[in-house]
């Protein structure tokens, strides 16, 4: 499978993950993106040395994805390429911040080092919970929480048909790359005399057939405010797990669990 | 039903696409709109949709002129099944895809789901309502558009190939499907034969104008006037000699 189709079923797969019924499934779409919120918050809050304290967190991943049933090797394959560039977002930390922060077995571990780790594990923990958004919400019920926000319109249908045109992008593409490697024996990708010609054509296609599908729309009455579907309610469940989530982050953020801990057994 | 008094379109200055054109649908008649490739066909269609503004003349869709002041009341009453699904079917799920207009001309959620389970059990298809649209077959995806259509019940069908890249089988499943349609339609296409099996009446287009109009058992069996505006006989009737 070349890598256009293997993106587009990875799209097709992200649809299918957040159809499936669990009990991290079921819940209201504003529970989980409120909770999302304010776990990214929390998140991005602590302060750059303080790696153990940050640790907790891992928490809220490790249980929804439990709930869920969605594999977490799923989520590290699939954001294989974002964990790389969070985990090279730090690389220069140790070098600029060389304050000894702690002895660990006769090495000295910098500030730099610490400050490093610390973004990395905040950036694989917020891509972590974005991933088990998506995943576990299908993108109009997503839609319709951040319209429940009062996120504005134009927004919210920008990206439900951003997330809907990219497949139909890619399976022009998946068409050229084959139509072109067909005629290209031996070569691998697009040569790069070709490229402007190709995405040319790309682009020519794509506004074709994203004019075809706009049309297609309003003849069926839209006039660019979507119907998302209701789903059930924000039950009582809903609030608590809301408000139950949003203390326990608090309570982390503001307590040193590990070091609490630490201090009992010391 | 549908009117269209002395339309005449052109893309480009001087090259006229349709070349005043008079006809009229009366309500409950099928018309299958034939015609060789750029004979006009489309540009018709996307005329009476009100894709395109109407150049020279008018038409008019139950009486209601189409024009940019009227566009949602004409467009409420005709459905258009586009040759390609794919472009048809743009949410995930084929119930999703069906709720879509209904939920946009104003019905309550269970009403609109109401009207979609209605269409999809005349229709045979209740077994797709939860399919994921890129998960069934061309065949079904066919059926499947021709439903979401169904389901914002329109008065007017018009129809733009709607046997194209159909295996036999399915084929055979649209054209029943049409022939059980109460609906006014118009269908454009150069399968003559599922226009014979369709349509009562046939208008032939040749660049931009009215070549023929009247019986489709007519028309159909005109080798002369067919193979004058670049086609050919039904392959049903070619075989049997006319």
């Amino acid at each position: 499978m070349s890598k256009v189709s293997n993106a587009q079923a990875e799209l097709r797969e992200m649809d299918e993950l957040s159809a499936r019924t669990s009990p991290i499934h079921r819940l209201h779409p504003l529970t989980k993106l409120l909770v999302t919120l304010a776990y990214l918050f929390t998140v991005v809050s602590y302060p750059k040395y303080s790696f153990s304290a940050l640790f907790v967190m891992v928490l809220y991943p490790v249980l929804t994805f439990q709930l869920s049933g969605i594999p977490v090797r799923l989520c590290f394959h699939k954001l294989r390429v974002m964990l790389a560039l969070v985990c090279a977002v730090g690389i220069f930390n140790p070098f600029f911040d060389r304050t000894p922060m702690l002895v660990v077995g006769g090495l000295t571990v910098t500030g730099g080092v610490i400050s490093m780790a610390t973004l990395v594990l905040k950036g694989v923990f917020a891509l972590m919970a974005s991933f088990l958004l998506i995943a576990a919400t299908p993108i109009d019920r997503l839609c319709a929480a951040l319209r429940q926000l009062h996120v504005p319109g134009i927004l919210v249908t920008l990206l439900l048909l951003t997330y809907r045109y990219v497949s139909l992008m890619l399976r022009q593409v998946s068409i050229m790359t084959d139509a072109y490697a067909l005629r290209a024996p031996g070569q691998k990708g697009v040569h790069i005399s070709a490229w402007g010609s190709f995405l040319g054509q790309l682009l020519l296609r794509s506004i074709d057939r994203g004019s075809e599908l706009y049309q297609s729309m309003e003849l069926r009455g839209f006039c660019g405010e979507f119907h998302y579907a209701d789903g059930a309610g924000y039950g009582a469940g809903d609030l608590a797990y809301t408000l139950c989530w949003t203390a326990l982050f608090l309570a982390a953020r503001l307590v040193n669990l590990p070091r609490l801990l630490g201090n009992l057994f010391v | 039903m549908l009117r269209v008094e002395r339309v005449s379109f052109s893309y480009e200055k001087g090259r006229p696409v349709l070349e005043d054109l008079r006809f009229q649908i009366a309500p409950g008649e099928r018309v299958g709109l034939i015609g060789a490739n750029g004979a006009g066909k489309s540009t018709l269609m996307k005329l009476f949709l009100g894709l395109l503004p109407c150049q020279e003349g008018e038409i008019y869709a139950r009486g209601v002129l189409v024009s940019r002041e009227n566009l949602a009341r004409v467009r409420r009453t005709l459905g258009f099944v586009l040759q390609d699904s794919d472009n048809q079917m743009f949410m995930p799920t084929v119930y999703e895809d069906m709720m879509f207009a209904p939920l946009n001309y104003g019905l309550g959620r269970e009403e609109a789901e109401r009207c979609v389970d209605a269409v999809l059990e005349r229709l045979g298809l209740t077994e797709l309502k939860h399919r994921y649209n890129h998960k069934i077959s061309q065949g079904e995806k066919r059926m499947a558009a021709i439903a979401t259509i169904l389901a914002m019940e329109p008065e007017i069908l018009l129809m733009d190939e709607p046997t194209t890249a159909l295996d036999p089988y399915n084929r055979r499943k649209v054209i029943q499907t049409i022939g059980g349609l109460p609906q006014t339609i118009l269908i454009a296409s150069h399968d003559l034969d599922m226009i014979l099996d369709t349509c009562g009446r046939v208008i032939l287009l040749s660049q931009g104008r009215i070549a023929a109009d009247g019986p489709a058992e007519v028309i159909l069996r005109d080798r002369e006037l067919l193979e004058k505006n670049r086609m050919e006989l039904p392959l049903c009737l070619s075989r049997t000699g006319g």
